[in-house]
């Protein structure tokens, strides 16, 4: 089957998103982006095409007459044991690295032994770990899962031999990057077939000895038999430059953007991306060709790093700060418009007594105010409107700019995806398929919404490692 | 580009260099030789009546860019801003103070001697005016103001005209009368426009050169060149006229052999794009800046920039049958002298006459008289012209505005859009 693929390396994260000849979304894949942008990418890669697989292993057994409603519950799970084995397989890399680490930084002092023992605690909660980690909302990358575990376990060992657990930690600090800049081999294959043992004796069907579980299985080795051939790979986002890829096969990400977003809403005009570092106000014509755009310059308050700024100051997990926003009785407004200045008013007002939720909501304001700033000066916001980025995931950042796109410019469409996130990756996919092709895009007016693009109770969406 | 940049000397840029070595030389010399020395400003400089009672006319924005040029200008920046003058300031202002305060070094490394007189005339900046009045203070030195009416209802009207005229007779000739002690010498004034009005036809041809395909010249980056003689020391003279009439006869040869534009690198061998630019260019980083622009075959047809010390692409000539009145008409004509709907109709008519595939505008951060309306002005052209726009943010002279990375990324996707824009049924254009 030939595939084409897409590569969104943000400064926060790396995304990536597979499609068909036939321009239908197969896979999406998600990592944090770390030092070593080839890896970063190269994950998001592997992530996309496991995730490919894992959505042509649904799409034959729905045929053969196991719907995903009715089986959501086996193929989450199994989704997550698959996981799982890339989880331990990680783990054993970090391990490595510490060991190295430590041999090379002998000033650590770290007391012998203690890193295994650390390593063999780890391994034995790992299943609860992740499965508690997997069903939270928290974070799903390695560097957060194993890092929280990592603490706590490091806690554990060194109160249990009566040694500081300070150079442990500090241990972790300095592994993991190296750690997760290593391009580790996944069996998937092996792994997915042992996801499966997991998941069908988990859920009472030992061995895939009924209907079901037989079929399953079958459908799992085919998966992992499936030639998935890479005709082609664009680029794009913040980091494409230092992509290894060749110039032509890198675009802006303005671009990529304004093509996912059509292809998702094909109605789309304007469109509103918050990223990590960046905000972007695009503005696209009726075949997704961008017209006009305008990015933030010298300043990122207002995108992402932002709202992690802010829950760092907060103690939260970025994820909770929209919620609680939404819980305001009032919109405290907050007059900075730099990051460490809101940082410092946001401190003030905690300290004058002010609720956190109230604080939190002006904040979100202040963010969409400034992306509204930006989008006026792109030209506006026309119908439909489209949101986009990871910022798009933030419930309360949603709400406000539903507000004042019908403050400012009346009522129109507006556009979220749950996976907005990856509109970038989507818009380079299909780059990569027009290059691969060397073709022209449909005739104008011919597009349609993209329903593949949203994906079935039980398919998983965009993974992360 | 190869490894080897193939180096492209043309005669009129040797021309242009033995004319600026002979003006740094008289300017050194001015003192001994008792010539006077007069600051001006380049938009709505009257050079042909300066030069008419043999003063040095000196003209600080130049300094400024020249400096920002052989990267001195940061350092100037910062001494103007130890003695207070606030961020946001004008950086060639900042940059002319500082560079006053390190000891008016020029290009040549021999001091810029002080002015005699400092000649305002402020056309559509007031930042002029302040900076003047700093640099009165500074040198001790007498200011002649010529207050060139804004065109804000778009024509000059004869009281305009009249309003201007009057006060070059009445304040600006008595007062080069009172520093030089020589009399108003209008024959001299008459015989010194023909030669502008002949130089400026010159000029004018070069420029539209680049209607053709491939354009000959860049007329921004190149442009900025091009522009050297005629918006300075030089206008009026034997040597300007002889500059222009090589540079036509330079742009002329190429227009004929096909080629492309000179740049730093070489030749453009291949025009890809055509774009019509708004906004000074940054200095600090020109070729750089540049760079990006010739590597993807970007040509700058034509540019609002060169421009601002004349607007001469709609006919205008100095008429030496009304010596101050066509002074007085050229001032007002300026680019930066217009209001924005003339200039969204200037960035609009270009954008036809020159067949441009995009306009781009360069903001920049501390002038905010040039960059005020641009968006609009942006959304002007667009919406008259359909062609893509982008817009991009840098500074004259202070590096610190200067974010190769960020322009880049702009400039990356800007020509993405391009490609994709006038691609058949909206491909994404590229070459495979």
């Amino acid at each position: 089957m030939d595939v084409y693929v897409g590569i969104d390396l943000g400064s926060t994260t790396s995304k990536a998103v597979v499609v068909s000849e036939e321009r239908r979304v197969l896979g999406r894949g998600l990592t944090n982006t770390r030092s070593n942008y080839k890896v970063a990418s190269d994950i998001a890669r592997e992530e996309a095409l496991h995730n490919a697989r894992f959505s042509h292993l649904c799409d034959e057994m729905e045929a053969r007459g196991y719907p995903a409603a009715r089986h959501a519950a086996v193929y989450s799970d199994l989704d997550l044991n698959f996981r799982f084995e890339g989880y331990l397989l990680r783990l054993n890399a970090l391990e490595q690295e510490c060991e190295r680490t430590l041999k090379a930084s002998p000033e650590l002092g770290v007391a012998p032994g203690a890193v295994p023992e650390v390593f063999a605690l780890l391994r034995k909660e790992a299943y609860r770990t992740f499965d508690a980690q997997a069903r939270n909302d928290s974070s799903k990358f390695f560097r957060d899962v194993a890092g929280s575990a990592f603490a706590d376990a490091a806690e554990t060992v060194a109160t249990r031999r009566g040694e500081p657990s300070e150079p442990l930690v500090s241990l972790y600090d300095r592994s993991i990057v190296p750690a997760e800049n290593r391009m580790l081999d996944l069996p998937f294959g092996e792994f997915l077939a042992s996801a499966c043992e997991r998941t069908l004796a988990a859920h009472g069907e030992e061995n895939g000895s009924s209907g079901f579980g037989r079929a399953l299985t079958a459908a799992a080795g085919r998966a992992s038999a499936l030639p998935l051939e890479v005709r082609g790979m664009v680029g794009t986002g913040y980091g494409r430059q230092l992509l290894p890829f060749p110039e032509e096969m890198i675009r802006s990400e303005i671009l990529c953007h304004g093509l996912g977003a059509h292809r998702v809403f094909p109605k789309t005009r304007t469109i509103l991306d918050i990223g990590g570092q960046d905000t972007k106000a695009i503005q696209v014509d009726g075949d997704g060709v961008v017209t006009s755009f305008h990015m933030n310059d010298r300043c990122a308050a207002g995108c992402g790093r932002y709202l992690g700024y802010i829950a760092d100051e907060l103690s939260m997990s970025v994820k909770d700060l929209g919620p609680l926003a939404c819980k305001a009785d009032k919109t405290i407004r907050i007059s900075s418009t730099c990051t460490v200045f809101a940082g410092a008013e946001l401190r003030d007002l905690l300290n004058l007594g002010e609720e956190r939720s109230n604080i939190l909501a002006g904040l979100h304001r202040a963010i969409v105010l400034r992306a509204f700033s930006l989008l006026a000066r792109s030209g506006g916001v026309r119908d439909q409107f489209t949101f986009t980025g990871g910022v798009a995931r933030n419930v309360a950042v949603v709400q406000y700019t539903r507000e004042m796109v019908r403050k400012n410019y009346g009522e129109l469409a507006m556009n979220v995806h749950h996976d907005s996130i990856f509109m970038g990756a989507l818009g380079a996919a299909l780059f990569a398929l027009r290059a691969g092709r060397g073709e022209a895009p449909p005739p104008p007016g011919t597009a349609e919404p993209d329903k593949s693009a949203a994906c079935g109770p039980g398919c998983p969406a965009g993974r992360e490692s | 580009m190869s490894a080897k940049p193939e180096v492209v000397k043309e005669e009129s840029m040797v021309v242009q260099k033995e004319m600026l070595a002979g003006y740094f030389q008289e300017l050194a010399r001015a003192r001994e030789s008792g010539k006077k020395v007069v600051y001006t400003f380049v938009p709505g400089n009257v050079t042909e009546l300066m030069l008419s009672f043999g003063v040095v006319p000196v003209y600080p924005e130049i300094n400024a860019l020249q400096s920002g040029m052989r990267k001195r200008s940061m350092e100037y920046i910062r001494q103007a801003e130890k003695m207070g003058h606030s961020e946001d300031v004008c950086t060639y202002v900042k940059c002319d103070i500082g560079m006053m305060l390190e000891g008016n070094i020029g290009p040549t490394g021999e001091a810029i001697p002080p002015p005699d007189l400092l000649l305002c005339s402020y056309t559509g900046c007031f930042t002029f005016m302040k900076w003047f009045e700093n640099l009165a203070k500074l040198y001790s030195c007498p200011v002649v103001m010529l207050h060139v009416p804004y065109r804000a209802d778009g024509e000059a009207s004869p009281a305009m005209v009249a309003y201007v005229a009057d006060q070059l007779r009445t304040q600006v000739v008595p007062a080069l009368e009172r520093l030089t002690g020589r009399p108003y010498d209008e024959a001299r004034l008459k015989a010194m426009l023909k030669l502008s009005a002949e130089a400026e036809g010159d000029m004018v041809r070069c420029f539209e050169a680049a209607k053709h395909r491939p354009s000959p010249i860049d007329g921004y980056f190149a442009g900025v060149y091009y522009i050297g003689p005629m918006f300075t020391a030089f206008r009026g003279t034997e040597d300007c006229a002889r500059y222009y009439r090589q540079l036509r006869a330079d742009v002329e040869a190429r227009l004929a052999a096909g080629l492309g534009p000179v740049t730093p690198e070489g030749e453009v061998k291949e025009e890809r794009y055509r774009l019509v630019v708004e906004g000074p260019p940054n200095w600090t980083h020109f070729r750089e800046f540049w760079k990006l622009f010739y590597d993807r075959g970007a040509v700058v047809v034509a540019s609002t920039y060169t421009k601002v010390g004349g607007t001469y692409d709609f006919g205008f000539r100095h008429d030496p049958g009304r010596p101050l009145e066509t002074l007085a008409e050229y001032c007002m004509g300026c680019y930066t002298n217009l209001g924005l709907p003339q200039r969204a109709e200037v960035l609009s008519r270009y954008v036809a006459d020159y067949h441009a595939d995009g306009l781009l505008v360069n903001s920049i951060k501390s002038c905010n008289s040039f960059s005020a309306g641009q968006l609009q002005m942006l959304r002007a052209v667009e919406e008259k012209t359909g062609v893509p726009v982008g817009f991009i943010e840098s500074d004259l002279v202070d590096p610190r505005y200067f974010s190769y990375a960020n322009l880049k990324n702009r400039l990356d996707s800007f020509f993405q859009m391009l490609d994709q824009k006038r691609a058949p049924a909206g491909g994404d254009g590229r070459k495979r």
